[in-house]
């Protein structure tokens, strides 16, 4: 299979992910999409790595995924936090910090 | 005999420190201490000239260094003097009038209670004085310069309790600081082109210099001599500087210090001969002041304010005098001296007669007075007989000579000036003749006052008379003395050097001319007050009077030009301040703000709004680098 193509499939999940942080209000929602640009470019890193013969892309993917499940952590930690005190999820309610 | 020449300057500045921080235990003895040092001075004075006049006429001037005042690479100030002739001239008048003075305010200053803090003073202007004429250097003479006008300053204010004595002491103040102003740019500029401000090497080096320079460095002092001694433009202070006591208006606003600028002139002859510009300047200012104060002197009821205005137009004499050049440097001088004795002795004599009547000044509430003081009359007479250039007497000799030498300067200048000079004569015949008159003359027009007490005038002390009697000699002898053989010639011709003058008429004719016009003032005033009586209420009179009797709207053309102008320029200064540099500024302040307000809208606090830019930020950061990776 040509992986020109997974790609393809990596800006395609990129562009999905980015839509649905702009669009989307539900905290937990924005985040998953979050999740889903990371995980296109740990696809894209991959591809490269396997176009170009060396194992650079793969490390990165690695190190991407270590970095992602620390922010899973944080993140839900601070929605959930946000859930309770304002019982809701919505990221525009929590617009407290402008002049 | 050369060590003496700083104990001439040390005797009165010790009586002045003594007097003025000895405290109250010294004011019974005060008068005393200062008339004795200011006397020591003339002595010392006195004992030098005998030494000068035993030595050949090359070799008189002495010198004496005292101490490097501020010794710097390249900079050497001095504190040294040199007594030559004309140094010698000034000394003796100085110390001899101040003498004089001093002993006249012993009896005049008598009920005062700060009499000590007043020979304090004078003291402390005779130090500065002689300082100012000692002084070999144009720093030194600097000192002294300010320090006669400190002198001056608090003489005039010394009846501060009156307002209007304090604010008189403040405008001669003030006048005077625009004249020093000149006088230390002429030092600054001598400084530049010669490197050096002593008056040896300076006035020798003139030759090499360019004519421009020494312009401009002989018309900064000329706007010095202006200010001091209260030539126009700056001569507005002399006619309030008569708030002060009398005997201060005799030695300092008439004898002495008003003359330091002539002195300053003839001082500086070198500089002023290679400037034939400055000189033409100088003998305009010269007539301009000699008829100005004399019609000022015309019109004034005050006798201490006419007397003023007369001193200025025979300053004016002087310095239209200096201006010639070579063929009047001796007669300025000499004018000088003749002048220091006759004025001082004609405002002793107007002392005099305040003292006997109650401190009125006003000439209309006088009259008949010959009988009541005939000391004072006869003094002030022969005083009177020498200022107007009677035959004979001191001021015959000086002032026909200036005239002489006016017509000499030759062309239509010449004339111009020769004819103001004969003019000047007449007019000073008729004020001081209506001074007279006015005075000594007529009926007794004086009048009880509010209270009810009639002023009783009598005779003054004899400390009064005594100086009064002195002075009234030498306006009597010292002109012909000085005349016979030359003799004043000879003795400052080494210093300023002298030349004949050619007057395109003979001098028997300039003689004959100032007689004509010498009678034809005091007739004038003859009929006009000594004929009929004279009015207790001033006459409205004509323009000219009335602008005459406010000092010729001097003080009018200072206040609309100087003070309304001034006025004018910082408030246009205040208004472009506030619209165009502070509308520079809060304008710049404003944008900003306003900026700043619409750029904070951008902070709203929405996440996604956020993310949205950041978005566009990295699109636009992407299509960027591709763009250059494709040129």
């Amino acid at each position: 299979m040509n992986p020109v193509n997974y790609l393809y499939l990596a800006a395609l999940l990129f562009t999905i992910g980015a839509t649905g942080v702009l669009i989307r209000r539900n905290a937990i929602v924005v985040f998953m999409c979050i999740e889903l640009m990371l995980n296109a470019c740990n696809l894209a890193f991959v591809a490269f790595s396997r176009m170009h013969g060396n194992l650079d892309g793969q490390i990165i993917a690695f190190f991407t995924m270590v970095v992602a499940a620390a922010e899973v952590v944080v993140g839900l930690a601070i929605i959930v936090s946000l859930f309770r005190s304002r019982h809701s999820a919505s990221v525009d309610d929590a617009s407290l910090m402008k002049l | 005999m050369e060590n003496l020449i700083a104990l001439l300057v040390a005797a009165p500045l010790l009586g002045a420190a003594v007097l003025l921080c000895g405290g109250r235990r010294l004011d019974a003895v005060g008068h005393l201490i200062g008339t004795a040092l200011a006397s020591v001075s003339f002595v010392i004075g006195a004992i030098l000239f005998a030494d000068m006049l035993g030595k050949d006429a090359e070799h008189r001037a002495m010198a004496q260094h005292l101490f490097s005042w501020i010794p710097v690479e390249g900079f050497q100030a001095d504190v040294a003097f040199q007594l030559d002739q004309l140094s010698m001239t000034f000394v003796l008048l100085i110390t001899g009038v101040g003498s004089l003075i001093h002993l006249y305010s012993i009896g005049y200053m008598e009920h005062d209670e700060r009499r000590r803090r007043f020979f304090g003073y004078l003291n402390l202007f005779l130090a500065a004085m002689l300082l100012l004429v000692l002084a070999d250097n144009y720093l030194l003479l600097y000192v002294g310069w300010e320090g006669v006008g400190l002198a001056s300053y608090l003489l005039i204010g010394f009846w501060q309790h009156k307002p209007s004595a304090a604010t008189a002491a403040k405008k001669a103040f003030l006048v005077n600081r625009v004249g020093d102003m000149g006088l230390s740019i002429a030092i600054m500029l001598m400084f530049t082109t010669f490197g050096t401000f002593a008056f040896g090497p300076v006035l020798e080096a003139t030759g090499e210099t360019g004519e421009g320079k020494l312009t401009a460095i002989a018309l900064m002092l000329l706007l010095a001599a202006c200010g001091k001694s209260a030539q126009v433009p700056l001569q507005s202070w002399l006619g309030d500087a008569m708030e002060g006591p009398t005997p201060v208006s005799a030695l300092i606003h008439a004898a002495t210090m008003v003359t330091a600028g002539v002195y300053l002139i003839v001082r500086s002859a070198d500089i002023f001969n290679a400037a034939p510009d400055a000189q033409l300047v100088t003998t305009v200012v010269g007539a301009v002041t000699l008829l100005f104060g004399a019609i000022v002197g015309c019109a004034k009821d005050d006798i201490k304010k006419a007397l003023a205005g007369s001193t200025m137009s025979q300053i004016g004499y002087m310095i239209l005098a200096a201006g010639l050049g070579p063929i009047g440097y001796v007669f300025a001088i000499m004018h000088l001296v003749t002048h220091g004795f006759f004025k001082a002795g004609l405002f002793l004599g107007a002392g005099s007669v305040m003292h006997g009547m109650n401190d009125e000044v006003d000439m209309r509430k006088y009259g008949g007075l010959r009988k009541y003081m005939p000391v004072t009359f006869v003094t002030f007479g022969l005083g009177y007989l020498a200022i107007i250039g009677f035959p004979g007497l001191s001021g015959f000799f000086s002032k026909d000579k200036i005239i002489e030498a006016a017509f000499a300067k030759g062309g239509t200048e010449g004339w111009i000036l020769g004819s103001v000079a004969l003019l000047g004569a007449a007019i000073t015949a008729y004020y001081m003749t209506r001074v007279m008159l006015m005075t000594f003359f007529g009926e007794k027009r004086w009048q009880p006052d509010e209270n009810g007490h009639e002023p009783h005038p009598h005779e003054s002390p004899r400390s009064m008379t005594i100086p009064m009697i002195v002075l009234a000699f030498g306006s009597v002898f010292a002109g012909g003395f000085f005349s016979i053989g030359d003799r004043f010639v000879h003795w400052l011709e080494p210093v300023t050097e002298h030349a004949h003058g050619h007057p395109p008429v003979s001098a028997t004719t300039v003689t004959l001319a100032t007689m004509v016009v010498l009678v034809i003032g005091v007739a004038l005033a003859y009929v006009q007050y000594g004929r009929r009586p004279v009015p207790v209420v001033a006459p409205r009179g004509s323009v000219l009077t009335r602008a005459a009797r406010r000092d010729l709207l001097q003080d009018d053309f200072n206040h609309v030009v100087l003070v309304r102008g001034g006025e004018h320029l910082t408030r246009s200064l205040v208004y472009v301040d506030h619209t165009l540099v502070d509308g520079v500024v809060n304008g710049t302040a404003a944008s900003m703000g306003g900026l700043s307000g619409r750029l904070r809208k951008l902070q709203n606090g929405y996440a996604r709004s956020y993310a949205v830019s950041m978005f566009g930020g990295a699109a636009i950061l992407i299509a960027a680098t591709l763009l250059m990776r494709a040129v």
